[in-house]
């Protein structure tokens, strides 16, 4: 696979070689350190929308509050929606697929490791231009058709009793950003074209990850990895990208028509002249179903590797896990308008999709019941890792068996758009997707750092954070069916809502508590760690077949895969009951397994780094600043200039050579040599 | 604590919450006036009797799998023991029998689901037409029979089937009183239906369901049903206009305040003598119409007056600075002095 480029060579498309500090970072294309950066910006977002998710809980816990204006608090939970989603689930279930995949397949970085740092810069940029509209956005009063009556128009929204009024200026047309409100008409303003522009930017480095791994899957697989010996997390990652591909697509589209019709004067979606404010809820729909299924599917991969792990046998059902995985997507797809059934869809529309809806429930009963199998009958050791996979198990169940009632089309007609949802899709996406991320980041905590986090306090961490958990949104189950609507800044007392919302605001601030258990076990366990070595779980995947911390290379010797489980198969053996049972040399099988990883026998040549990635994503924010201010001079000038910057950088991306003389200098290790798949 | 005992707690802890939490269903419809759990009309009631069952099978759901978990933590902890476990790896016959049961429970629930969706859907032929405006953030009513136009307080005759035939004259909004039916979007542009029957007369609450803006929150709704011959009484009471005021008296003061104040721009009110009539021109931006305005128990938006509140104490709050109230409301601070405010008040409350 060498490829010696003889191409001339210039000062500007040498490529860089730092391998430590700040500029290693910023070029690296190393799909481990990728992972990492996703991991660790995902989890501020995650504090970030906490905080915004309290701010609202103190505004909530009492009737009649003041504490925030309305302005102020629209803009909260707009932002706590897509900070939770876009800027958190989705990119920390990237930073697992990003550090992990080549590892679980036997690969030592994924296909275009390039594409790969494209993804994560076009995160970040995406990121912090959407965040920017704290400071730069406007939020101004609706404007009728022909002005209101004697009143003048761009008022500054909010104002009116509360505080923190200066949050208002910011997207506050909710997370869905449904039309005509989130409109040009009722949300002038450029609040929302951050929000609309900000969502594009950060969809796209989705895009670009999928692919990538994709062709990673179908292409790098170590020898004897057969697609079904993979690790369920490798393909749920595959699943999830594939969902990602068809996906995106539908919700930039309807991105770039909200923008035409909030800055170029389209009216797709305006109520008169032949448009159809019911068109974006489609849109967004087909897109915002199998995002769901986006947010759960790598969380299930990662439950689906530490359940066997601690209870030592192997996952119940492995294909059944799998191909239900694929069904779930698939069938993701069909299901979009039960987010509408009050919309006055007709009644065979409804009945359709009520019951397409009630049909996921069938894969996803398959995945349980497999997870119960794979414990049931096991040696179970409750680390802190099993005990967010057995959680997940737990909570995730609760929030399926609400979404079932949700598919009783007519009793959904009184469920939706109140609490009873909010609890519906908290119950999932937090006691689903957010405990399997959190268990995954206790059991693969040892591969980033070579140590183990603190049990204690994880425990500790588990504890508080289930109880919290269940105080804050098992009552919105019982809130909602009494009559509490959803995105509701105050209540009337008369209503008899202000008890349970006492009890979850008091929920809430224990699931802060606990997550600075986290943050302290995180930062304390980095640095003093009791080690793991190679093996601290007696894993059965192969990505415990090599030292912790990883080196940066992955595998000195890519391994041969004979299995499913195929590590495990190293250590044991079955006796007649099927029992396993221990190989006398297993131990020094690991042993042997952690030298050869350590001290690889040939040079090992990396992809070399880049900063043609990070170029190439700049210019997307300064072009977007540009459309957003598009009337202006200077705003004509960003978008030249973002444009120029993008595509300029497109061509030295492709200009570079493919490689220069790198030294990889790790401990005891200098090695130099011969290319592997770069891209 | 002994490993059996930490789980025998937690198994109780969580029964005392199904407990608790299903003690809270004890309450009624005065204390929580939003309920769907007190069905007051044909229609919520047939949702309620299609919820509950599904309700208890997920329930039943709900105890297997998580007594499973709890049974499996409890049974197959690791306790050191000489042997490992055996390596299952599957058993298609299960596989089998949890895709079928569930299909088969699921098959169960669609039949009486779909049902209901066709049986619900449609308004009755006899039905009696409501035509429901939403604005930013209240709920106009027009009676298209009797040609009356009301505000915030939707009046229906009891146990007579309503036909709700619903716009929107801005964003989208959802009518939503949870005792009579379930919820339907009210959009700019295109007209959507919603069934609505009360089984005895009584007052019913509602809210707006759909995000709206800065005051959807305080865009709320009442239904009132009363008996049919209660019932063409209002309807003709209502198509009377309201009495001109004498000359002299405060009601006359406030009636002088509203014509100069600008108040005419946005708000209809129709007088006996029909050319004394203050009408803001069809489609234009508009406010509730005050004709009858003392004959709705509440008012901007069904918001006010706030229990235990003094109906003119509201009223007084409001007209000094509604964007205050409501954020965002269209009707401005006219910066009206307290005598201004007075006069409305006893103009307004003398329109029956």
């Amino acid at each position: 696979m060498t490829a010696t480029a003889e191409r001339p060579t210039t000062t500007i498309f040498r490529r860089p070689s730092s391998t430590t500090g700040l500029w290693s970072w910023l070029t690296t294309v190393d799909h481990k350190r990728i992972g990492i950066m996703y991991g660790y910006a995902a989890f501020s977002f995650f504090l970030i929308g906490g905080l915004e998710a309290l701010l609202l809980r103190i505004q909530l816990s009492q009737a009649n509050a003041e504490f925030l204006t309305a302005g102020a608090y629209n803009a909260l939970f707009t932002m706590h929606g897509t900070t939770m989603i876009f800027l958190f689930v989705m990119p920390a279930s990237a930073a697992f697929m990003n550090y992990l995949l080549p590892l679980l397949i036997g690969a030592r970085d994924v296909a275009f490791p390039r594409l790969n740092a494209l993804s994560w810069w076009i995160f970040v940029f995406g990121a912090i231009f959407l965040y920017s509209t704290f400071f730069f956005g406007t939020s101004l009063a609706p404007v009728g058709v022909d002005g209101i009556g004697g009143i003048d128009g761009n008022l500054a929204a909010g104002g009116g009793p509360g505080t923190f009024n200066f949050l208002a200026d910011s997207p506050d047309g909710g997370w869905f950003g449904y039309q005509p409100n989130a409109g040009p008409l009722y949300s002038a303003g450029t609040a929302m074209d951050y929000w609309a522009l900000g969502l594009q930017i950060v969809g796209l480095a989705s895009l670009v990850s999928s692919v990538n791994f994709v062709v990673t899957v179908l292409n790098m697989r170590a020898k004897g990895m057969r697609l079904l010996r993979m690790p369920v997390f490798a393909w749920m990652t595959t699943v999830t990208s594939f969902l990602l591909l068809f996906s995106l697509p539908i919700i930039a589209v309807a991105l770039f028509m909200v923008t035409f019709d909030r800055q170029f004067g389209s009216l797709f979606f305006a109520a008169t002249n032949g448009g159809d404010p019911i068109l974006w809820q489609h849109l967004f729909w087909l897109f915002g179903h199998p995002e769901v299924y986006i947010l759960i599917l790598p969380a299930m991969g990662i439950v689906s590797e530490i359940l066997p792990t601690f209870s030592r046998k192997p996952l119940f059902g492995y294909s059944a896990v799998v191909f239900a995985g694929a069904a779930i997507a698939f069938l993701g797809f069909g299901v979009w308008a039960h987010h509408m059934f009050s919309s006055g869809i007709t009644p065979v529309a409804q009945a359709a999709f009520g019951l397409a809806t009630m049909t996921i429930a069938i894969p996803t009963g398959i995945k349980i019941f497999n997870w119960l199998g794979t414990m049931w009958m096991g040696r179970i050791r409750l680390t802190t890792a099993m005990l967010f996979a057995i959680g997940f198990v737990a909570m995730f169940t609760i929030g399926g068996l609400s979404g079932v009632t949700h598919a009783v089309v007519p009793s959904d007609w009184q469920q939706t758009d109140t609490y009873y949802i909010v609890a519906h899709f908290h119950y999932v996406i937090f006691g689903g997707a957010i405990f399997g991320l959190f268990g995954g980041m206790y059991y693969w905590f040892p591969k980033l750092t070579g140590r183990l986090m603190n049990e204690k306090l994880g425990k500790t961490h588990f504890w508080l954070m289930l109880l919290g958990f269940n105080l804050t949104f098992a009552p919105m189950h019982w809130l909602g069916l009494q009559g509490m609507v959803r995105r509701t800044w105050k209540y009337a007392p008369e209503t008899g809502l202000e008890p349970w919302n006492v009890a979850v605001t008091i929920g809430a601030f224990i699931i802060a508590l606990s997550i600075l258990v986290f943050i302290y076990n995180w930062f304390t366990s980095r640095r003093r760690g009791q080690e793991s070595g190679l093996d601290p779980w007696d894993a059965r995947t192969v990505e415990w077949m090599v030292p912790n911390p990883t080196p940066e290379y992955n595998f000195a010797v890519p391994p041969v895969v004979g299995s499913l489980d195929h590590f495990w198969h190293l250590k044991y053996d079955q006796d007649a009951e099927g029992r396993a049972v221990r190989k006398p040399d297993g131990d020094e099988i690991v042993a042997r397994i952690e030298y050869e990883q350590l001290n690889p026998a040939e040079p090992i040549h990396l992809p070399n780094p880049s900063y043609f990635p990070v170029l190439v994503a700049l210019g997307l924010p300064i072009m977007f600043y540009g459309i957003i201010y598009h009337e202006t001079l200077w705003g004509k000038a960003l978008i030249a200039v973002g444009a120029i910057i993008t595509l300029g950088s497109l061509i030295g991306w492709g200009m570079e050579p493919l490689e220069e003389p790198h030294h990889v200098e790790h401990e005891d290790h200098d090695q130099v040599g011969e290319a592997s798949f770069d891209g | 604590m002994s490993r059996s005992r930490f789980s025998l707690v937690r198994i109780a802890a969580l029964v005392g919450l199904v407990l608790l939490l299903g003690a809270c269903s004890l309450i009624g419809i005065d204390d929580a006036p939003l309920t769907t759990f007190e069905p007051k009309g044909p229609f919520a009631e047939r949702i309620d009797n299609l919820f509950w069952p599904v309700f208890w099978i997920a329930t039943g759901i709900f105890v297997l799998v998580e007594g499973a978990i709890l049974v499996a933590v409890f049974l197959f902890r690791d306790r050191h023991q000489a042997k490992e476990a055996k390596q299952l790896h599957g058993s298609p016959k299960l596989e089998v029998l949890w895709t079928v049961i569930p299909a088969l429970i699921l098959a169960g629930v669609a039949v009486p689901t779909t049902a209901a969706v066709f049986d619900l859907t449609e308004c009755g032929t006899d039905a009696i037409e409501i035509q429901v405006i939403g604005h930013q953030w209240w709920f106009e009513y027009h009676y298209p029979d009797a040609d009356i136009t009301t505000a915030n307080v939707m009046v229906i005759p009891a146990g007579e089937e309503v036909c709700a035939r619903m716009t929107s004259d801005d964003v989208i909004h959802n009518f939503w009183i949870p005792a009579l039916n379930g919820k339907r979007y009210l959009i700019p542009g295109q007209t959507t239906e919603l069934r609505l029957e009360a089984y005895e007369p009584g007052e019913y609450w509602g809210h707006c369901a759909e995000f709206c803006g800065l005051s959807h929150s305080l865009m709320r709704a009442r239904v009132v049903a009363l008996d049919p011959s209660a019932y063409q009484a209002w309807l003709e009471a209502q198509q009377e206009g309201a009495p001109v005021p004498e000359e002299g008296t405060p009601e006359w003061d406030g009636y002088q305040v509203f014509q100069n104040k600008g108040c005419t721009q946005c708000h209809t009110v129709r007088f006996e003598d029909d050319s004394m009539s203050l009408v803001v021109a069809e489609g234009a931006f508009n406010g509730p119409e005050l004709t009858h305005f003392a004959s709705r128990g509440v008012f901007a938006g069904a918001i006010l007056p706030e229990e235990g509140q003094d109906r003119e104490d509201a009223l007084g709050q409001w007209l000094a600075d509604p964007p205050n109230t409501k954020p965002g409301s269209f009707m401005p601070n006219l910066a009206l002095t307290q005598q201004e405010i007075d006069d409305l008040i006893a103009w307004l409350e003398s329109n029956e």
